[in-house]
């Protein structure tokens, strides 16, 4: 595994395969159909992205303008926040994959998930810029802001459709129509883990509480 | 050696612990009394802007009977006016050195009219000229007599045939203007001020919620049906608990029927700074809407927002707002910021059981307490009058005085936010933006931060204007110069003369 890191080819293909993404951001049928079907695309290119769109999720909070992000540093738990990325991505892709393959979808789960990262793509690349300017524009100089922020995460939401489409070979309506399922999907599977923790916790409540008890008639 | 500097450090160690001690339980006692609203919306507690210099009742007024609901007290001029509701009488006093009042005159009947003995005499006002205007509520009229009492106008229950007939006129607040017009609030009628010009006739209501349109509503209005239609208000009402009129002849008016939804659906205002014509002129600036307590939640029985029945307003425009629910007086300054809040329900000084006005001597508060049947007087502590230095030093534009005055408050409270926003004023008036900026920001004050950054850089930019150019050019040049570089390699590579077959 550390040979592979000597060699120079790796980082080239890493670069190539990163650089891919912003071919998918500008032909997204065309470039997630590549993504996947022609090997353009890499893992370690999507936890790039993954890493990247967390970092820029973070550093926007401390570097926009207070004028447009305002944080109530003391609430802020930074484990919470970045897993407000990951677990809604976890879900969908476990979601989406356990849907799809029971209809024909051809994506694999790793397929999937990279397909998904890569759609991640327009959130920092809008996003770094933003943050840069929020902080040289007065308040109606930056009336854009919400706009833009909003569209770096409709953004962000097609090319996931695009993708998604694309890695299944899904016509457009049937991807529609597992889109939706998968969030579906995304919700149930929320609900059993709400009722497999609280279960939990109950489960080993009785037990701490039958050891206290053996503890005390020791 | 050693040792004895262990010793020493230990000395010094306890001498600091004690010397904290006592000064945190000082602290601790009066922690619940003043505060402010951060711009999160929290609680930050202040030291307090008024201290109790004296509590009078009827006692020290040198009554021989107590008060019996006193509804309402005015000041003009020297002079204090005490309206005993429950005792039918208006009482006379003028102030002596130090708060010592002494009775000048007990008004309780008028010559020259009939019935000439006041019956619930609810408020009172003074012209300048020494006519006194008194809201007889218990004999359905408002007064006007000359200062030795005679008779010289009754102005009584408007003809309006808006007005329900059967409904007994009950005025219960009047300020009158410089020309001696009257604006009365009475109870039941909910259609704003009642305007009465100087002659004693009725002009009209003003200050009355602008009907707005509502497309959502018109849609409702069209498919309701006649019983919904009845359910449904037609307009939000107004009632005014109490009016003043400051020195500009604005009236101030606050209002406790407002329902706490259309206090929170921006429809209905707890206070309104009317103009001549009646509209609504108070400045709004403030992080939160002027309607008093956040937080409305059930607290020891007391819920909803709160309830204002009075308002007095100083010189310099800031303007104290009485909340009779939780027994706190409001004060916001002429941008509609809160400065502070303080008071509170119980039997401490300081504290109300039920408040129902609230006047100024100069910068001094007095509140009258119906339940108590005490005048409770209030005068600025250092702090309270650090903060009316600082805000009448830039409004008169002595911006480093008013900076000065600031810092030293903040040197009382590091969390008072007015404080921030008014050193970054005066730093904003003196041109000093960067560090203007600073302070706006520390209290999430984008407008004043966004007018000082815009000339912040503007003055960068002068600054830099060669370096600008020079990175412009070499961004646009280096590039250009690149591609014509290429464009004439790529011309000469490809001439015609060079071009070997040609030549052939």
């Amino acid at each position: 595994m550390f040979e592979a890191l000597r060699k120079k080819e790796t980082y080239s293909r890493f670069w190539k395969s990163f650089k891919f993404g912003f071919y998918c951001m500008t032909h997204p049928l065309d470039g997630f159909w590549d993504l996947t079907h022609e090997k353009r695309g890499t893992y370690a290119a999507a936890n790039a992205i993954l890493i990247l769109t967390i970092f820029v999720r973070i550093i926007r909070l401390k570097y926009t303008s207070f004028m447009f992000i305002q944080v109530y540093w003391e609430e802020l738990n930074i484990f919470l926040y970045i897993a407000g990325v990951l677990f809604p991505l976890a879900l969908w892709v476990i979601g989406n994959w356990a849907c799809t393959t029971l209809f024909d979808g051809k994506g694999r789960l790793g397929q999937v998930y990279m397909g998904t990262c890569y759609a991640l793509l327009p959130y920092p690349v809008i996003q770094i810029p933003l943050m840069l300017i929020s902080n040289v524009v007065t308040l109606e100089e930056g009336q854009f802001y919400g706009v833009l922020v909003v569209i770096s995460l409709v953004y962000c939401g097609l090319l996931i459709i695009a993708a998604m489409g694309q890695i299944h070979e899904f016509s457009a309506g049937k991807n529609l129509l597992f889109i939706v399922v998968s969030l579906v999907a995304v919700l149930i599977m929320i609900f059993i883990l709400m009722i497999f923790f609280s279960m939990i916790a109950q489960g080993v409540a009785y037990f701490i509480s039958l050891g206290r008890e053996v503890l005390f008639r020791m | 050696m050693k040792r004895r500097l262990l010793a020493i450090g230990l000395a010094v160690v306890c001498t600091l612990a004690f010397a904290a001690v006592p000064k945190q339980t000082a602290h601790a006692e009066e922690q619940n009394y003043s505060y402010i609203y951060d711009w999160w919306g929290d609680v930050q507690y202040c030291p307090n802007p008024y201290y109790v210099s004296k509590t009078l009742t009827y006692k020290d007024f040198g009554l021989d009977t107590n008060f019996k609901n006193p509804e309402s007290i005015y000041i003009k001029g020297e002079d204090l006016y005490i309206c005993d509701t429950g005792n039918n009488r208006i009482l006379q006093f003028r102030k002596g050195r130090g708060y010592d009042f002494t009775l000048v005159r007990e008004i309780d009947s008028v010559k020259g009219t009939s019935p000439s003995d006041l019956s619930a005499p609810a408020d009172v006002a003074v012209a300048d000229n020494g006519d006194i205007f008194i809201a007889d509520r218990g004999n359905q009229r408002i007064l006007k007599v000359d200062k030795d009492l005679n008779h010289l106008l009754t102005f009584v229950k408007p003809v309006d045939n808006t007005l329900d007939p059967e409904l007994t006129y009950q005025p219960s607040k009047i300020v009158i203007d410089s020309a001696e017009r009257v604006y009365a609030s009475a109870i039941g009628i909910n259609k704003g001020l009642i305007k009465y010009e100087n002659d004693g006739i009725f002009s009209g209501f003003i200050g009355a919620t602008p009907v707005a349109y509502d497309f959502g509503v018109y849609l409702r209005k069209k498919f309701a049906t006649k019983e919904q239609l009845e359910q449904m208000l037609a307009f939000v009402p107004t009632e005014y608990s109490n009016v003043y009129m400051d020195e500009d002849g604005f009236i101030y008016a606050v209002s406790d029927k407002v329902q706490d939804e259309d206090l929170d659906a921006g429809k209905g205002d707890a206070v309104r700074k009317l103009n001549m014509l009646g509209s609504d002129i108070l400045v709004r600036n403030g992080e939160y809407p002027v309607y008093g307590d956040l937080y409305w939640g059930n607290a020891g029985g007391i819920a909803g927002a709160s309830s204002f029945v009075d308002v007095t307003v100083l010189d310099n425009e800031v303007y104290f707002c009485l909340d009779k629910k939780r027994c706190r007086l409001f004060a916001y300054d002429n941008q509609g910021r809160l400065v502070y809040v303080f008071g509170g329900n119980g039997n401490m000084d300081g504290f109300f059981r039920q408040p129902v006005s609230v006047e100024h001597m100069g910068k001094d508060l007095l509140v009258l307490d119906n339940m108590d049947n005490a005048v409770t007087v209030f005068t600025n502590t250092e702090f309270g009058s650090l903060v009316f230095k600082a805000m009448e030093d830039f409004d008169k534009g002595r911006y480093e005085r008013s900076q000065e005055a600031w810092e030293k408050v903040m040197a009382l409270d590091g969390n008072y936010t007015l404080a921030y926003i008014g050193v970054g004023r005066a730093l904003l008036r003196q041109e000093r933006y960067k560090e203007a900026m600073e302070y706006f920001e520390l209290k999430y004050d984008d407008e004043n931060y966004s007018k000082a950054f815009q000339q912040y850089r503007k003055e960068w930019i002068n600054d830099n204007i060669g370096i600008i150019i020079a990175v412009l050019l070499v961004l646009f040049l280096v590039p250009m110069g690149i591609g014509k570089y290429k464009k004439i390699k790529w011309e000469i590579a490809t001439a015609d003369i060079f071009r070997e077959d040609l030549n052939k």
